[in-house]
């Protein structure tokens, strides 16, 4: 549908088909709890073994969000960090790592007043590579999704237990890079759908698309990454990592020692059981 | 009434009243702006409300509860004194003015506020569409009695998001939902105000969303949601047209109303847009004054256009994109957002907007009090505090309506803390 050429998120499901295994799609929002652990914390994503970055850009009204996700964004907020800031993030990291995608994850008001367009100039010049944007419907893809992937950005788009067929196709029309689905109906870090009704629904998708389907909301711990790696593409971990950082902050919240590697080992142990199965 | 309204609006080409477009816009603003989870949802809502509107037995129906159960028609009501108030006001400062002041008496209504025209209207709508679970936000908790009520009269749960900071400021309504037998959630996020309490009924809604009705209060929101409610309070306006036209064999030249999420307004604004001869007036929330930053809730006057629950609008934000949470003594007003269609009238210029700060609005509680025996609510307070000023400058053949869009029993021991009353 799209007049994208290969994007880097493109090449890295290509390879990781070859290798036969689900992509670990690791989420941390921008900035949380300081823009330095936030830093430290990106730049050894990789090595950990996530193989998709999805960087949240912190909103004050994160209302597709569960209260993991939404503290997060909070303590961001708090800190200082600004959109400006959530790019120089990925700017830095693109010297080290020329490889694993970063889509940039979130809310549409802090794009809308950047705006739009100089937005996805700067975000494509920084060296992000795709947008998911919560509250932005495929009903207004002229607004951001359209100008997005004339930058050559892949736009993601989330499909959901409520996306029926008729629906899909209207989802599917300028998305790329891969499909999103969200597995259960309701907020990030609440319950976990059961592995059969994901297979289902992945297999439901898969009738419909070529793209690769990455499966999130409701994903902790390795043992259900497994499950879900078996059917799906890629494998979203977000309230998980960022319930990490949560709990080994300070009690005013301020980031210790061990808060970058409590995230990291969180991540190798995923990764873990994604290239055991 | 209606055929009033469709011949002032049939002789138009330019008419103000077709909006919005198929996609919800109103002009640059409204839209559809949610989580795809609840994309089918409102597609739904929108269907249903299509049919619904043009099926006359739904019509009818609505129409024998608003009467028989809400207690329609409201009063137009001449303010005597208050209009006398205003001549010596003008007088006294060497004028001749002094409009003459009606009140559209929607605080009479059944739960003390315009907030039942709307929620008769969606409850019908939810039940029609076998929804078996109610959930609304609420500020000031009148949305939230109106809700509570419909429920308990259609046997109906429900589930109502209020801010903590909301729920210890308008208790008596805490108590009233509570009694209704609605479960009342106090929401802590943020500064505990409507914006957190909707940001919660959005999460609750996309959790449940196979058998949930969320049951917006006012006309904000995603498509349908703007137009609908418009739809189901511009009962105000069209009373009020008929009720002028019989009391003074013409239309009013003055509206004023309260904007909080802007629902009670554009029910009184909406028959009127295309008469040109009819000035109109919609008083935000000044808080502590616009030039304090964060310390009112003006969102047309102290804002900028945004994307916030699902619609384009004015918003209260700081440079990023935050939403600021906005400060007003009246809980029904302190929302950062304001309904699409009054973002676009503002641009056309078609609707002024202007602003009343926390301590004018409290003095016009007092006015109207102590001179029309009517308490009014700390919303409808705002409008009184514009017609204030704006009344002694206008001719005393000039004919002003305000919205009384709500009664002040809720706000009593709020306002008399203000005014450091000992009891
Ligand atoms: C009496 C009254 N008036 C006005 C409002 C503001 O809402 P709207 O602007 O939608 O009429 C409220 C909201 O709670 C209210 O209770």
């Amino acid at each position: 549908m799209t007049s994208l050429k290969e994007t880097r998120i493109d090449r890295r499901f290509a390879a990781l088909k070859k290798e036969g295994r689900a992509a670990l799609v690791c989420f941390i929002t921008a900035g949380d709890p300081d823009l330095e652990t936030s830093s430290a914390i990106l730049n050894g994503l990789p090595k950990a073994g996530a193989d998709i970055i999805e960087l949240g850009m912190p909103f004050s009204d994160p209302m597709a969000d569960g209260p993991a996700i939404q503290a997060s964004s909070l303590r961001a907020l708090k800190a200082g960090h600004t959109m400006r800031k959530t790019l120089d993030m990925v700017r830095a990291f693109r010297k080290t790592d020329a490889d694993t995608p970063i889509v940039l994850m979130g809310y549409y008001n802090p794009i809308y007043v950047y705006p739009n367009e100089t937005f996805l100039d700067d975000a494509a010049a920084a060296g992000v590579d795709g947008l998911i944007v919560v509250d932005v419907p495929p009903e207004a893809d002229d607004e951001l999704c359209l100008p997005a992937i004339g930058r050559g950005l892949n736009f993601i788009r989330l499909a959901t237990p409520t996306t029926d067929d008729k629906r899909l196709k209207t989802v599917l029309k300028n998305t790329s890079g891969f499909l999103y689905y969200v597995s259960i109906t309701g907020i990030t870090g609440a319950g976990s759908a059961n592995p059969e009704d994901v297979q289902l629904q992945v297999a439901r998708l898969k009738r419909a698309t070529t793209l690769p389907v990455a499966v999130g909301f409701g994903v902790k711990t390795p043992e259900q990454a497994r499950a879900i790696g078996e059917t799906a593409d890629g494998v979203v971990v977000g309230s998980a990592l960022v319930r990490a950082i949560e709990t080994s902050l300070t009690q005013d919240g301020r980031a210790t020692g061990n808060t970058a590697g409590a995230v990291l080992s969180l991540v190798e142990g995923l990764s873990a059981a994604l290239r055991t199965s | 009434m209606a055929s009033n309204t469709q011949k002032s609006s049939e002789a138009k080409l330019n008419t103000l009243m077709t909006g919005p477009d198929e996609r919800g816009h109103f002009g640059l603003y409204g839209g559809r702006f949610v989580a795809e989870t609840l994309m089918p949802l409102i597609l739904d809502l929108e269907t249903a409300y299509t049919t619904a509107k043009n099926d006359p037995a739904f019509q009818a129906e609505l129409t024998d509860l608003l009467n028989h159960y809400g207690g329609r028609p409201s009063p137009l009501y001449f303010a005597e004194r208050l209009t006398q108030h205003f001549r010596d006001v003008a007088k006294a400062q060497g004028g001749t003015g002094g409009a003459k002041i009606y009140f559209k008496r929607d605080e009479l209504n059944h739960t003390g506020s315009h907030k039942i025209n709307n929620c008769l209207g969606q409850i019908q709508l939810a039940r029609r569409m076998g929804k078996t679970r109610i959930i609304a936000e609420t500020g000031a908790g009148q949305h939230g009695v109106a809700v509570a009520t419909v429920c308990a009269r259609f046997g109906l749960p429900c589930e109502i998001y209020m801010g903590a900071t909301d729920v210890a400021r308008q208790s008596p309504n805490v108590a009233r939902m509570h009694m209704l037998g609605a479960k009342v959630n106090p929401v802590t996020a943020g500064a505990g105000t409507l914006k957190d309490a909707m940001n919660e009924a959005l999460r609750d809604w996309v959790t449940n969303v196979r058998d949930t009705y969320y049951l917006i209060g006012t006309a904000a929101g995603p498509h349908p949601y703007p137009a609908m409610v418009r739809d189901f309070q511009a009962i105000i306006g069209n009373e009020t047209r008929a009720q002028m036209l019989e009391r003074e064999g013409r239309l009013p030249d003055t509206l004023v109303a309260c904007i909080g999420g802007g629902s009670n307004a554009i029910g009184l604004f909406h028959p009127f847009l295309d008469d040109e001869g009819v000035a109109i007036y919609g008083v935000e929330a000044g808080g502590h004054g616009l030039d304090v930053e964060n310390g009112h809730a003006a969102s047309m006057n102290g804002g900028r256009p945004g994307v916030l629950h699902g619609n384009r609008t004015y918003l209260l934000q700081d440079g990023e994109g935050q939403i600021l949470e906005g400060h007003s003594i009246s809980a029904g007003l302190d929302y950062p957002g304001v309904g699409p269609e009054h973002s676009w009238l503002k641009d056309s210029g078609r609707v002024q907007y202007v602003s009343i700060t926390d301590k004018e609005a409290l003095d016009a509680f007092q006015l109207s009090a102590k001179l029309e025996g009517i308490i009014p609510a700390l919303e409808p307070s705002h409008a009184l505090g514009w017609v204030t000023k704006l009344a002694p400058t206008l001719p005393q053949d000039n004919l002003l309506v305000m919205n009384m869009c709500g009664r002040g029993d809720k706000d009593v021991f709020a306002v008399a803390g203000y005014l450091g009353i000992k009891l």
